[in-house]
This record gives C-alpha cells, structure tokens and sequence, in this order.
C-alpha cells in the first residue's frame, strides 16, 4: 500500500469515503449512509441521510422503521456526491441487494457488500463491474465451500416430503433473502402446494410479493391444525428449529437451509436431518472466478475467511488486503 | 460406492437408532456382494488396512492442495477426512464408477508407500460423499455413531433373521461374510463348529414387587462387574461381552488361563482391597476396559479374575436345554481344574426364606455386589429375557437431594427439550459443586415442567449449556458412589436418576458432599 492516505479508508465499523462524507455499512449511528442491503450487520439504525435501492430501503422500513432522510437510488443511476461518482449495481444476493460503484479522481472502487453469482429466482442477477479496488466479502472464503447446484438441493427437499407424508418438513431459513429463495426454488422446480410460514416470515414475504416476486400460495402454521401440516413444507427461522414452537408440527424431519451445511459438523450440532446447501452467499469458486473476471488492481476483503482468500491472491499475485471489520456476518445467515 | 457413500452420509445426519437399523437394513438388502460384506465389517468396525494410514491420506491431500488452506480448512472444518472430500480438485465431474469391493482389494495389498498415490487416484473418481465414505473406511475410522450390536441387528431386520442367532456364527465368519448372506438370502446357516463362537446371554428380568418361593428359585450374589462368555475349542480361547464383542485382547490374564474346553458364564472382576469377595468396585473394572491391548503395570494393579455362574457346554457336550441345576453340578466338578487366583465360583446363598434373603440382601454393603440374582432351579439356559426364569433383585437404591445447577437440551424427540441436568451438593465452605448428571427417572409431564423451569430461570449461557438459578431440588436416586480424579467434587455416582422433584425443599437444605463422600463404598 502507499504510505499517503487513500479516499477510502476501511474502519472496524465501516468505509468511509472520505470525499463524499458518506459511510458504506456503517455499524453506528452517522450523519450520510450508503447501504448496500437490508441484512441487520449492514444496515443499522440511527442513521441521518441514507441512500439505498428502494426495495433495500422497503425492507429497511419494514424491519427497523423509516430513515427521515432516505434516497431511493435505482439500479444504474449515478449520483454525485461532493465530486464522488456513486452507483448502485445488483449483488445477486438478496431482494435490493447492491454493489456500490464508486469513481473519485480517475480512480474506481467497487464495494460488493455481500453478493453470490449464481441464478436467484428472488433477485436480480448479479452484475460483473470493472474496478481498481475490488472490495469483497469472503463468507465462505476456504475452499472446501462449493455449494452444489440449488435444483440438486431442492430435489432433496421435495423427495424427503416425498417420503414423509405423515409428518411434515421443517426448514430454517433466514428470514430475509434465504426464506423467499427455498420459495422461489421450489416453485421453479413446479412445486405448487401451499408452503407454511412460521410468523415471523409472513411479512417480509409478503413485502417479495408486493415488489412482484411469485411466492405461489402461502399459509401461517399459526392456526392450522396439526393434521393439516402433513406431508407439507414448512419454513421458520433458523432460531425455531429446536424451540418449542416445533412441537405444535407433526413429526417434524429437521432441515437447515445455509451454505454452513456444507459442514457436517454444523449440520449436526444443530440436529438437522436434512441439510440443504442453499447460499446467498459466493462460494470459494464464485469468489476467485469473481476476482478473476473482474481484474482488479487490488483486491480488498471485508469479513469472512479472508486468511483463505488472501492466500488465494497471493498465490496468483494479486495484490490484496484485509480489512476487520466489526459486528459482521450472522450465524444464521449464510 | 454411491449406495454406501449414500448410507454413510445419511446415518451421520440420522439420530433414532430404529431410522440407522432401517437404513442399514435396507443397504444390505439391496446391495451386492461382495460390497455389502465389506460395508458391514467396516460398520462393525472389522475392516483394516496396514498399508494405509492417516498420515497417507495426509500427504495425498498436499500434493493437490497448497499447504497453507489445507491448514486453514483443517482448522475450521475439524476432521481431516472431511476437509479432504470437500476441499479435493475437481477438474472434471467425476464419473463415480468406483465399486467398494475393488477399493478394498486394493487397499488389502497396498504399499504404505503406494497407498497416498493409490487414495488420490480414487478420489479423482468420486464425489464428496463418496471421497468422505472411502477416506473413513480405509483408515478403519467409519464414526457414524453405531456399534457392532446395531449393525448385526441391522442384517438380522434386512434377512427376518433373529439377532441372536446372527451372533451365534458372527465370530466364526470374516469379511466379506458370504455365507452369512447366503443364508439371509435362504441359503443353510453357516456352521460354527470348530470354532470359538459366541452363544448369546441368558438375561434376568427385574424382581418389581413381587416374591419367590425358594423351593423354586436359587439366589446368588449379583456382582457388579461386566457379565463375560469364555470359550475355549481346541488352542483357541476367546471372551466375549455381553453385547458379543470380542474383549480378549484387554484381559491376557483370563484368556491365557483358561485350561478346560467349553463355554463359561460368569461376571468378570478386579481384584479389591480386602473386601467380601475380595472383588474391588466397578470403578477399578473401569480402568481396564476399551482398551486393546494392557500395559504389565495395569496388569499388576489390577488384575482380574471370572467369578462364575454357569457353564454352557463342558468339553463338547452342549448343557444349555439341562436345568440350571444340573448345569450347576457340573461347574462344580470342573472349577477344581481352573487356575484358584483367576476364577472362582458364585456362591449360592443360603436363606430359609425370602424375608431372610432380604434381610441378607440389605445387610450386603460389599461395593462389588449390586443385589441378588434369583433362578429357577429348573431354567434351561436360554437367550434373552424370559418371564419367570431368572430375576435380579437389586438392592435398593441409596438418594441425597441436590440442586439443579445447568442444563442442555436432549436429543430426537427431546431436542426442544431441556432434559439432561447436572447437579450439585454444598461444600463446607457454603460453595455448589457438580456432583453429577442425570437425564431420566421424572415422567413425560415432569420433563415439561422441568423444561419451563429451565427456561423461566436460566441465568447464564454456554453454547447449548443454561445455567440455572440454584433454586430447584432434586431428589436422585443412584446404586452406589466412588472415588473419582475426573469429577471436581472427587465422587462419582453410578445409574444417578431423579427420583422425585423436591419443589417443596429450599436449595440450602440439599445434602452436603460430606453427606455423599460418607456413602462411598
């Protein structure tokens, strides 16, 4: 690195575009916030200007209340902030999800929040942007994370209920991105049964359907009988899968939907029967292949397994960096 | 290797022993020999290959992967089988062709020199379950939470067979077992004879409330050590544990002294201090089990000894559809032939009724002795339990109150559940420590309130460990209590369930350690 200080300075809780006066995912309360998607470690509260895509900002709003002053920025506009080019570009990772493309002094930065690669019937595809400092997460940044083809995954699902007619299949799935995407998978494989909810996912799936997302038929488990969840799906919050509230399924075969379960350590610790490989997040191919297509000068790593990824760049030389920072990356996301 | 990968990855995911006995079941029915053989020794844990070793599988994997993130996959991932599966090239989709039983007779005869070159092409050809499947059995390490009884019973459930009589050939037969397929598949059973071969344990049931007559029934000491078979055919001795595992290895001092052919019974000991008996405590037993082989020094530390109750067959002459007491006459005749410092006979006990034997039974306070065995004088020997043939009168249990101190949630259908409990008692110094655990003794409704309890009052969190507010007194029952290093508070319980929930009871009034160190036997 150069010894003089770059626009771009990474902090533990945040990147602060120096130019602009703006923080990209700041984990405390700032005065100007660019937010890359609404997952809790990226987009906190307390925040006085905030610019985001409007569905990141609908979520924002559903789940933690309305910023006075939000800007709804669209894919591909480009705004001006105190001389700094910034625009927003789909990360492929959830509903809204961005990358944010900055150009400051003939210079440009891409920052990936958290993005995956491979087709998402829930979101815009993701958008391969050209940079000088490519800034990315490395959540599954070691190379035994290959995540297998979704449609093998879903195959899995739907044969285990298949198979289990009198009870039902009970998947944890986080309740903003993970959830709506088993439901899009599975309708894109023709599976057009009622899926229950756990509450606590009603409304942010309710908030895909608004923004035109086909969810297909939809019911709350609070209310059915238990004889009406046989040989159904399921889907709560990864935090239910061993809560009482399972004991109201009939003879639930516990499944996760997570990139963790990969693992068969993490599968089993958390008694999952069935894991499902399904992630938001890139894997260990889409990170590198990523790195490659883009052909940055640098490449900077945010949170994650970056240890892998910078041996990874090392061994291809590719110059790189890490940078801690605090409050990232949720157990039950992934 | 698909079908078996499959199993594997599926039994690791599967917690219900009757969902594992289903899904092995199943394999052995549909798979072909000789793979089904082989897939049932490495599950029994028989499968072995001296050329191959984990430091093969080790330097395969560095000649694929640079050194530095197979290090930091190792580190995360935790299992170096694991992280090889999921971490290996693929450079092509592999055509997993590879069949199991040409994997074994490759791994029988090779090299440790070839063996990583060997590991690496076979990789190549595999998927991750079944790169993971192959790395576990030919490092003769499967893990997948079954032991040998689940497995035999599995084959037994696959063929309508009885796993008893499954048992009965399992010893005289080895990988890939053929003729034991042949006969699930109707063929004639294979034939032990000339072989030393297991024969399956008669049982007792418990004695609930009722009484014997003893015109009917002989009493004996039940000693609390680990039930044990001898048999010795021609040169060849073996012992065998209840469940059919063959321990002579860990016990040379039994195995070389045993001069007489046929088939003991008995329960097999550690020389104590100078109690009844001379047996030590269950404790001293403890000490030289699971092991495979025994050091000189834990030889002479502890040596052990067979106190027997029956003989099965003397010579070649099987005694097993004679009455107990025929069978008795005849173990007396032969003891005279046994070494005296390694095996002696179970007393009968005298009694002139069942009131006085339960005066006799009450009065026993040898560490070695958990009751009295009660059977019929007339019983042929029998597999299993049989109602009315042999009973086990346990001494009653002994109990001290404690208090709850932390909780975790149970497995299958108690996962939701805050089930397992570890308890305390109250040093001098006013202090709690852990004197045990227990997951069992309350009922079903109980366990709900237990579960609220843990919940409403949890105070502290370690992973999946609450601790709890020290307010709820346990009642726990338990058959005895020793000496233990491992155990902070220096003791530790045998069989500790709770008795009764003591709701009425304020923790400061739990019992004292002082209390439990004066109950060690």
């Amino acid at each position: 690195m150069s010894s003089a200080p770059h626009w771009i300075e990474p902090h533990p809780h945040g990147i602060f575009v120096r130019p602009a006066n703006a923080w990209i995912d700041p984990s405390r309360p700032v005065s100007r916030a660019l937010i890359t998607h609404g997952h809790a470690d990226h987009a906190r509260g307390g925040h006085d200007a905030v610019w985001a895509t409007p569905e990141t900002l609908a979520i924002i709003n559903l789940r933690y209340g309305r910023y006075p002053g939000e800007k709804a920025v669209d894919y591909g506009t480009t705004l001006d902030l105190n001389g700094v080019k910034v625009s927003f570009h789909p990360a492929g990772h959830v509903l809204g999800s961005a990358q944010i493309r900055m150009e400051y002094q003939g210079e440009t930065v891409v920052v990936t929040g958290d993005f995956k690669r491979r087709p998402d019937p829930s979101c815009a595809p993701f958008e391969l942007v050209p940079c000088d400092i490519f800034i990315t997460e490395a959540t599954f940044g070691l190379p035994v994370f290959r995540h297998p083809p979704t449609s093998e995954e879903i195959g899995k699902l739907l044969a285990m209920r298949e198979a289990h007619p009198e009870g039902c299949v009970l998947v944890g799935a986080y309740a903003l991105g993970k959830a709506q995407r088993v439901i899009t998978e599975l309708r894109a494989l023709g599976y057009d049964e009622p899926i229950y909810l756990h509450g606590a996912l009603e409304k942010m799936c309710a908030l895909y359907a608004d923004h035109g997302v086909a969810m297909g038929p939809l019911l709350p488990v609070a209310g059915a009988d238990k004889a009406d969840l046989k040989g159904t799906i399921v889907l709560a919050p990864p935090s239910a899968l061993a809560d009482r509230w399972s004991r109201r399924l009939p003879d639930p075969v516990t499944s996760m939907a997570s990139g963790w379960m990969r693992v068969r350590a993490r599968a089993q610790q958390r008694g999952v029967e069935l894991p499902l490989i399904i992630s938001d997040h890139a894997d260990w191919d889409e990170l590198t292949t990523t790195i490659r297509e883009v052909a940055p000068k640098q490449v900077w790593v945010t949170h994650g397994r970056e240890e892998a990824l910078l041996r990874w760049c090392e061994l291809h030389q590719i110059k790189a960096r890490a940078l801690a920072l605090v409050g990232r990356e949720d157990e039950d996301e992934g | 290797m698909r079908a078996f990968a499959a199993l594997v990855t599926q039994l690791g995911y599967t917690r219900s022993r009757n969902a594992k006995v289903a899904l092995i079941a199943d394999y052995l029915r549909a798979a072909p020999d000789p793979d089904r053989g082989w897939a049932l020794a490495a599950l029994t844990g028989e499968a072995d290959f001296a050329g191959v070793k984990s430091s093969s599988v080790r330097t395969m994997a560095m000649e694929r992967v640079d050194p530095e993130l197979f290090r930091l996959s190792r580190d995360f991932v935790g299992d170096t089988a694991e992280t090889v599966a999921l971490i290996w090239p693929e450079t092509v989709p592999p055509a997993n062709d590879l069949r199991l039983a040409d994997a074994v007779d490759s791994f029988a005869g090779v090299s440790r020199a070839r063996a990583p070159t060997l590991l690496a092409e076979y990789m190549d050809r595999l998927d991750s379950d079944g790169r993971y499947a192959l790395i576990k059995l030919a490092t003769g390490a499967m893990r997948v939470g079954i032991s040998a009884r689940l497995a035999k019973t599995a084959f037994a459930q696959a063929f309508g067979l009885d796993v008893d009589a499954v048992e009965e050939v399992w010893h005289a037969l080895s990988p890939p077992y053929a003729s034991l397929f042949a006969w699930g598949e109707g063929g004639a059973r294979p034939d032990p004879e000339g072989t030393p071969y297991f024969r399956p344990f008669m049982l007792a049931h418990p004695l609930e409330d009722g009484t014997v007559d003893l015109a009917d029934y002989a009493a004996e000491w039940k000693w609390d050590g680990i039930r044990i078979q001898i048999v010795r055919v021609g040169d060849h001795v073996r012992l065998f544990s209840r469940g059919g595992d063959d321990i002579t290895a860990a016990f040379p001092d039994i195995a070389g002294h045993m001069p007489v052919e046929g088939v003991f019974d008995g329960e097999l000991l550690v020389r104590g201090d100078a109690q009844m008996g001379e047996a030590a405590s269950f404790n001293a037993l403890q000490q030289r089990l699971g092991r495979k082989t025994v050091s000189a020094k834990m030889l002479a530390e502890a040596p052990a000894f067979v106190r027997l109750y029956d003989l099965l067959i003397d010579g070649s002459e099987d005694l097993r559809l004679q009455p107990w007491h025929l069978r008795r006459a005849r173990l007396e005749q032969r003891i005279g032939a046994l070494p005296a410092d390694r095996f002696d006979l179970s007393q009968i006990i005298m009694a002139q009724d069942f009131d006085e034997l339960g005066r006799i039974r009450d009065g026993a306070r040898d560490a070695a002795i958990e009751g009295v065995m009660l059977k019929r004088r007339d019983s042929l020997y029998v597999p299993g339990r049989r109602v009315g043939l042999w009973y086990k009168w346990k001494r009653d249990p002994l109990s001290v109150d404690c208090v709850m101190m932390y909780a975790q949630r149970g497995s299958g259908k108690r996962s939701s559940f805050y089930s397992d409990y570890t308890f305390g008692c109250w040093t001098e110094d006013g202090e709690l420590v852990p004197v045990g655990k227990a997951y069992s003794g309350f009922s079903d409704t109980e366990l709900k309130w237990l579960d609220k309890f843990v919940r409403q009052n949890t105070v502290n969190r370690f992973g999946p460990v609450r601790e709890v507010e020290k307010s709820l007194v346990l009642e726990v029952a338990f058959d005895s209590i020793h000496e233990s290093k491992r155990h902070k508070s220096g003791i530790a319980m045998r069989f500790p369930r709770i008795s009764r929930l003591r709701r009425d009871k304020p923790a400061a009034e739990a019992d004292t350690v002082q209390t439990l160190r004066a109950l060690i036997t």
